[in-house]
């Protein structure tokens, strides 16, 4: 009974499919899967933005949104049909082939991701060799459709707005890989779907997730960080920061196509919650032992969820940095942490002595971030502000 | 030779054509991606994921980037006014480049009955070509991070040289 | 023609085609960026080449065509990272990319 709820999806799947001729079977078990993503992950954007402004509101002393349904519950159907329902405008000097493929790019390389994260047990739409790659090639193309959507717009708002996500993005791109890297080095593969059965074992009842490893530690934090920088989240949300820049690349979009550049947005949250829940925090798999009975597609999901709001406590929590606080953070901080991370995962590797690895680890992640993290920013003087203009 | 390889030739082939013709630099810029994303997709139709996946992510992500930032810093968005986009010597270059291509063309052509025919798929997983890094072509390695490294610290030197002049 | 050869020589000759395209735009266009973009070009129709070799080739398994593939990226990026640094401190000295107008060592 329990391994049928554990498995439930994946026996509609087959039972769907059962029902077709032979040879169309894996055509269409994958178009299924496709059908059931595109219709999942909208479903939680559309609860996450509830979520976040419910949230928020509370955070700040407000309601948040309590006029549509009971508690404010349908206002994302009211925002849904209001943005379909809303006149497109194109501005007039805006390139419009740019402009329309810009958002439409974005959606795409963001769905793209989902094909690799394994969602439950043997929930997968492919099981790729080089899963890690993928997903972070798909989101290395958001960058280029951002660029698109501020140039197109011919606005300079946007166009300072797409310079600084693709600045933002670059950097936090190298931090955001070399994080996982220690992943990769201790599971030797690739592949998420191994590196999550790698952490799907238990001592004394305990799960071996990565982040209960001092190299898993400190590449979670730095991932947490990276990704949110990635997203553009905030306190990294300088792209769009709406008291500078209006709101950033998608200033000029309206309609539709606002509404798919803030699909977008969220669903490339979701990607980048998957993928780190994937690599650090076990994926499917339960934290203890007793509790594996719990489906494993909830244990994925609600720590997806987890992580959200753990996005948007943060977002109700910190200021919005300064462009040069952004940039120092990601090349003096994050960046030598990672670096020196691997380290710590080589050591891990390497150290066949039980408790010789943990203390050597510890040491190392807790100096070196007593050493940049609290020495070295104290020393940082900051002596009379200068501006520089652009030109 | 099956439609797909006819479908993604034409898409970079075009893109690449269109890289090099149009007058917008930003859309020579994009039309070159266009390029990039169907040569990875050639490589997964030749069986090469993992080079297909690192194309995408370097070129899509790194150098069409690179190469939209330097358009944008050194403002050659704007088409020029007076003398058009190409160069005063086009036809001399159009020629070399025709030359280029008739040799190369007819080299292959003349050599297509000896070229292999073997059509099942080669294995290359990660960790072959993990360890094939770590063992083999470990020196090729070591020798591109030190480039690497090298055109890091070019970079930036040549990028921060102009800030204390600006001052 | 190539619809009935080997599948190889079809690769060869869209390699070939992507090198001549990336070699006439690097001749002809006047702008330095679009001379670099040329030359992305062609080592990317190389690539194309060193990988259409490793697949159809006696040796797959050695992966040889694949890795000089990858190190051809590796060192891809890095010259484009190093030619637009150039490209950008070209325009700061001489206020313009027209590699037409790059004639200050005409005798």
């Amino acid at each position: 009974m329990l391994e049928k709820a554990d498995q439930v999806f994946v026996l509609l799947l087959h039972w769907l499919v059962g029902y077709l001729p032979a040879a169309w079977r894996p055509a269409s078990g994958v178009l299924l899967c496709v059908v059931a993503i595109i219709a999942v992950y909208p479903t939680l954007f559309a609860l996450a933005v509830l979520l976040e402004r419910k949230g928020l509101g509370r955070m700040q002393n407000r309601y948040g949104p309590n006029r549509v349904g009971p508690f404010g519950i349908l206002q994302p159907v009211a925002d849904g049909i209001k943005s379909l329902t809303k006149e497109d405008i194109v501005p007039f000097n805006a390139d419009a082939l740019v402009h329309f493929i810009a958002p439409l790019m974005l959606v795409v390389a963001v769905f793209m991701g989902f094909a690799v994260l394994p969602m439950g047990r043997n929930m997968v739409l492919v099981d790729l060799d080089a899963s890690l790659l993928f997903f972070f090639a798909m989101g290395a193309s958001t960058e280029l459709s951002v660029f698109m959507a501020g140039w197109s717009s011919r606005n300079k708002y946007s166009l300072l707005g797409a310079m600084r996500a693709v600045a933002q993005m670059i950097s936090y791109e190298v931090p955001l890989l070399l994080s996982t890297v220690g992943v990769v080095m201790i599971t030797g593969s690739l592949s998420l779907v191994d590196i999550v059965d790698a952490q799907n074992r238990y001592t004394w009842g305990l799960a071996h997730w990565n982040v209960f490893k001092p190299w898993g530690l400190a590449g979670f934090a730095m991932f947490v960080i990276a990704s949110m920088a990635e997203t553009n989240r905030s306190p990294f949300d300088l792209p769009e920061g709406e008291s500078e820049i209006v709101a950033g690349y998608f200033t000029e979009y309206s309609g539709f196509k606002f509404a798919l550049f803030f699909l977008g947005e969220y669903v490339g949250m979701f990607g980048i919650a998957g993928l780190g829940t994937s690599l650090f925090l076990g994926g499917w798999s339960s934290p203890l032992a007793v509790l594996s009975w719990v489906p494993s597609w909830i244990w994925f999901f609600s720590k997806v969820m987890v992580w959200i709001c753990f996005f948007i406590w943060v977002r109700g929590t910190m200021p919005r940095l300064r462009q040069d606080q952004l940039m120092n953070f990601a090349w003096k901080f994050v960046l030598p942490m990672t670096l020196l991370n691997l380290l710590v995962a080589a050591e891990w590797r390497f150290v066949a002595d039980m408790w010789l690895r943990w203390i050597a680890g510890m040491v190392i992640v807790v100096g070196a971030y007593v050493l940049m993290g609290r020495v070295g920013m104290r020393r940082e003087h900051f002596g009379p502000r200068t501006y520089r203009y652009a030109e | 030779m099956s439609v797909v390889f006819f479908v993604l030739t034409a898409m970079t082939l075009a893109g690449a054509l269109a890289a090099v013709l149009l007058k917008n630099l930003v859309h020579c810029a994009l039309s070159l991606t266009v390029a990039f994303a169907g040569l990875a997709l050639l490589f997964l139709e030749l069986d090469a994921q993992f080079v297909a996946f690192v194309q995408i992510l370097v070129y899509v992500g790194a150098v069409a980037i690179l190469v939209v930032f330097a358009i944008l810093l050194t403002r050659s968005a704007e088409t020029p006014k007076a003398g058009g986009v190409f160069s005063r010597t086009w036809l001399a270059g159009l020629s070399v480049a025709a030359a280029v291509f008739a040799v190369l063309g007819w080299a292959v052509l003349e050599s297509t009955p000896w070229l292999p025919q073997t059509t099942e798929a080669p294995a290359a997983d990660v960790g072959q070509i993990g360890e094939a890094l770590m063992s083999r072509y470990v020196l090729p390695l070591e020798i591109v991070a030190l480039l690497l490294t090298a055109a890091l610290i070019g970079a930036v030197i040549v990028a921060m040289h102009e800030k204390d002049g600006a001052q | 023609m190539i619809g009935g050869a080997s599948p190889l020589a079809g690769y060869l000759l869209v390699a070939a085609l992507m090198f001549a395209i990336g070699l006439a735009g690097a001749l002809t266009r006047r702008n330095a960026i679009l001379v670099l973009i040329g030359i992305e070009l062609m080592l990317n129709a190389a690539n194309l080449n060193l990988i259409a070799f490793w697949r159809y080739g006696p040796h797959p398994e050695v992966l040889t065509g694949m890795m000089f593939a990858i190190f051809s990226i590796a060192v891809a990026a890095a010259e484009a990272a190093v030619g637009l640094g150039l490209v950008i401190q070209i325009h700061r000295h001489a206020k313009t990319v027209d590699v037409d107008q790059m004639n200050r060592m005409k005798g």
